[in-house]
């Protein structure tokens, strides 16, 4: 007993790394536009995917009014519905989801999370949202070459991406493609590497792994998984690039079109549909993650009560984002690949639902005995385990190889990966737009425009991928400008016109989140530093908005881990995790 | 408690939509009802998932709503209901995965007696080819396509004589005989997708994939592409033909031999001016 203190960290060991000088920017430009903080490249990333979202919404406004009004719209020619899928699927996986998780939150919530200044390399950091940027503006460019952009779809498998029976593929569309996917790789690492580093390294005193919000882990795991998953995009997008401009050969098997003979000769198409699903299956989690770690915290946090089975989650994570580089070819059951892998990739395909099941449960249990308040980032998150739910549950179907053999490439196909990688993800970041946002502005979004937004988007989205499953059942293949064909006897033709009303209706709401997001900047309630009367360290600033240096003179100290709420005897509801406060009888061993 | 009761008719919906719809898989034409009767399992087995989570969310949405006065219950962690919870999991996983390889393993295992059939996919149309009396393919490969050879089979491989050629019409096949279908494809990526059968693969360039069925009712099947091929891939269609097993040798009588396409036709001189 002879060395207590009557400091309260006394005991905490000091951070690994000191408080570092900040570059401070001295210009309009420096402040602005060349910024290097990381919350003002989380806005910049976070606009600019989202105005390149909305482009991908317009494309999928397109195609359902050719599916669901097929014949009617003259300039939807099947040239252009595939180049609309294409740049949909593409611009909504990578340049919308992608960036907006790791790029957006990523940069906003782990330096306030963890207790840090900024990221570690911030010059780094502003350089990763330019050459992302640049990602972006040569994706746009390809619509406005002739020929326009690639229609490959999104999976470019050749030999038909890079061959002139598909829209952009002798043209420049799809070299603009694999082009822009290169940079947007070379960007990602560069932001990748730093958000890395900054969990590992430059958390502050007290903040012990295991006391991380479930967000950061999310975003850590999956930040570790994209720097070990897109290499294998980049060097497939290199070498088709070396297929179409110098005439090597990697995927080219000698091949005869429409009557010529072409030079190609030696290559494996199936070898890019390794390295593609070898970046693609991890990259489904690598959206996922980050979702599943907001959607913890959010639903902690509204729920007043600590998360569930806290470091169960924490495994969950690390375990599925591990499973997620041997499951990748599920998705080539039907490849022609060697049958007997089928075999492999069921088992440790099914095995991956066990622990994302587990996450699953642990959300619902711990709004058991809760307190609920059913705020707007309490609905998305209770509208993400629903859609989610679903879509991870007709995942069982297609991950069972057999089962997979007679839906594959078919719209239940769609249908599911909408659902579980499209609608729930997306659902998460607008919960986590509406929970976050007093703290990037100060104020609150409108709940009466949030109210109406959240019924139309869970609702609507619902509507559209729970039927579309049906369509998929009965065989309607994907990729179809439209369809007839013999072996449908009831037809679809209602059911697609149903979805793509829906399409038009969820797609419209989301003008309305979009103005919600300016006039609350003006018109919102003020919202105070904690509004949400959370736990976690980014609520605890010294300003709100924060300012460059998040933390004031002396960065806060962590005592506890993220979740104490509703903790019996605390004098509130939620104990800070920079308040020394009471000790807790019932305290996790963390 | 319109949260509450939304999600529940949100489940009702879905299963009310599930039996009632009249959107549902066409009629099976091949053995491979083991894989519908998997489907069905995973069906029950996740739409019960499904309704229990999603119905007991309800619950605790309308039991546990913000109330004055509510506090919520302070339990980290409860490693008897997790660990009970993990293997409930993998007992259904389990209950879904073993009959699916069990299927899978007949799926991938060609028997003995079946006749091998090959489809060609070229953009954007079908051809087959069959193997004559010696029931041998004949070997093939894209070097020896010629407006003669539209199959690229080689000349130089025996077994490829007598094979039957069917270029732009129907693939035939007699009833209740196994048929090991060969896939080949002369330029980009296609699948041969009959929905009667329920099997597919794709086709690839460059090299050789399979899949094998048998029939099991006569009938016109029409065939589709399932893998993107360009802008005429949701084009690209023929037909199945499966007849009694009379009418199937009628109809390859009546077929072209590789060795007669390629026999030398005799030169038309133009007449002088």
């Amino acid at each position: 007993m002879a060395n207590v203190s009557d400091r309260p960290d006394a005991g905490i060991p000091p951070a690994e790394v000191p408080d570092l000088p900040l570059p401070h920017p001295h210009t309009w430009w420096g402040r602005y536009v060349f910024s290097q903080d990381a919350k003002y490249i989380a806005i910049q990333y976070s606009g600019t995917a989202i105005a390149i979202g909305l482009v991908g919404l317009v494309l999928s406004w397109l195609m359902r009014l050719q599916l669901g009004f097929p014949g009617i719209f003259d300039f939807i020619t099947p040239e252009a519905y595939y180049q609309f899928i294409t740049m949909h699927g593409m611009i909504m996986v990578i340049y919308l989801l992608t960036a907006i998780f790791l790029g957006g939150f990523g940069n906003y919530l782990i330096p306030l999370m963890v207790g840090a200044r900024d990221m570690v390399f911030p010059f780094v950091n502003m350089l990763s949202y330019w050459i992302y940027l640049l990602a972006v503006l040569v994706l746009v460019a390809s619509f406005f070459v002739p020929g326009g952009p690639t229609g490959a779809g999104w999976t470019l498998y050749p030999p038909q991406a890079i061959l002139s029976g598909t829209p952009g593929g002798q043209g420049a569309g799809i070299i603009l493609m694999l082009v822009s996917l290169i940079l947007f790789i070379i960007g990602f690492t560069m932001g990748g590497l730093n958000y890395v580093v900054t969990v590992l390294q430059a958390r502050t005193r007290g903040m012990t792994l295991m006391r991380m919000p479930l967000t950061v882990w999310g975003i850590f795991t999956a930040t570790v998984m994209a720097l070990l998953a897109f290499p294998a995009l980049f060097v497939a997008c290199v070498m088709m690039l070396f297929d179409r401009l110098l005439g090597t050969s990697f995927f080219m098997p000698a091949l005869v079109e429409l009557g010529e003979t072409l030079s190609y000769g030696g290559g494996s198409p199936i070898v890019f549909q390794h390295l593609f699903w070898f970046f693609g299956h991890p990259e489904v989690y690598i959206v996922a993650l980050p979702a599943f770690g907001i959607v913890s915290d959010l639903i902690s946090v509204h729920a007043r009560k600590n998360i569930f089975g806290y470091r169960m989650m924490v495994w969950a994570i690390v375990i599925i984002g591990a499973l997620s580089f041997i499951v990748w070819a599920h998705h080539m059951y039907v490849s022609g690949m060697h049958p007997y892998f089928g075999f492999f990739f069921a088992t440790t395909t099914l095995i991956i639902a066990v622990p994302t099941a587990i996450k699953v449960y642990n959300w619902v249990l711990t709004l058991w005995k809760g307190d609920i308040h059913l705020t707007l980032p309490m609905l998305f998150a209770i509208a993400f385990i629903v859609t989610f739910a679903n879509g991870g549950l007709t995942g069982l179907f297609l991950g069972n190889v057999v089962v997979d053999v007679p839906l594959s490439d078919t719209m239940f196909v769609v249908a599911h990966f909408h659902m579980v990688m499209g609608v729930a993800p997306i659902l998460v970041i607008f919960g986590a737009i509406y929970h976050w946002y007093p703290k990037m502005t100060g104020r609150m979004l409108n709940e009466a425009m949030g109210q109406i937004h959240f019924w139309v988007t869970f609702i609507g989205a619902y509507a559209i991928f729970f039927p579309m499953h049906y369509v998929g059942l009965v065989g309607v293949p994907r990729r179809y400008p439209e369809i007839d064909a013999s072996f449908i006897t009831t037809p679809v033709a209602g059911l697609n016109a149903f979805i793509s009303v829906a399409a038009l209706v969820v797609g419209a709401a989301q003008v309305l989140f979009l103005f919600n997001l300016l006039w609350s900047l003006r018109a919102g309630r003020a919202a105070g530093p904690n509004p949400w009367r959370a736990c976690s360290l980014e609520w605890q600033t010294p300003d709100t908005p924060p300012v460059h240096g998040n933390w004031g003179k002396d960065l806060p100290v962590v005592y506890r881990w993220a979740y104490d709420y509703s903790v019996p005897g605390a004098p509130e509801d939620f104990i800070a995790q920079n308040d020394p406060g009471p000790r807790i009888e019932k305290d996790v061993p963390l | 408690m319109i949260v509450a009761l939304i999600l529940l008719l949100l489940v009702l919906g879905s299963v009310i939509f599930h039996l009632v719809s009249p959107w549902w898989w066409t009629p099976i034409a091949s053995n491979w009802a083991y894989i519908d009767s998997t489907l069905v399992v995973t069906f029950w087995i996740t739409g019960i998932v499904f309704a229990a989570v999603v119905l007991f969310l309800a619950y605790c949405v309308y039991r546990f709503r913000h109330q004055p006065g509510r506090k919520a219950d302070y339990e980290p962690e409860n490693k008897r209901l997790e660990v009970w919870l993990t293997v409930a999991t993998s007992i259904g996983v389990a209950a879904m995965l073993a009959p699916g390889l069990i299927v899978w393993k007949q799926f991938v295992t060609v028997p003995s007696e079946a006749t091998e059939v090959e489809v060609v996919g070229q953009q954007w149309s079908w051809s087959y080819r069959l193997p004559g009396a010696d029931g041998k393919l004949g070997a093939s490969g894209v070097n020896w396509i010629s407006a003669d050879n539209p199959l690229g089979v080689s000349p130089h491989d025996s077994n490829g004589a007598d094979d039957v050629i069917v270029e732009g019409g129907d693939l035939h096949l007699p009833i209740g005989k196994p048929v090991k279908v060969v896939l080949r494809s002369v330029d980009v990526l296609h699948d041969f997708y009959v929905p009667e059968f329920r099997a597919k693969m794709d086709m690839v360039p460059g090299t050789v994939t399979y899949f094998w069925f048998t029939p099991i009712r006569t009938g016109e099947f029409e065939v589709l592409c399932a893998e993107l091929c360009g802008t005429g891939h949701a084009f690209m269609r023929s037909y199945v033909q499966v007849q009694e097993q009379a009418e199937y040798d009628a109809w390859l009588g009546e077929q072209v031999t590789f060795a007669s396409l390629q026999r030398p036709r005799p030169v038309r001189v133009a007449a002088e001016p």
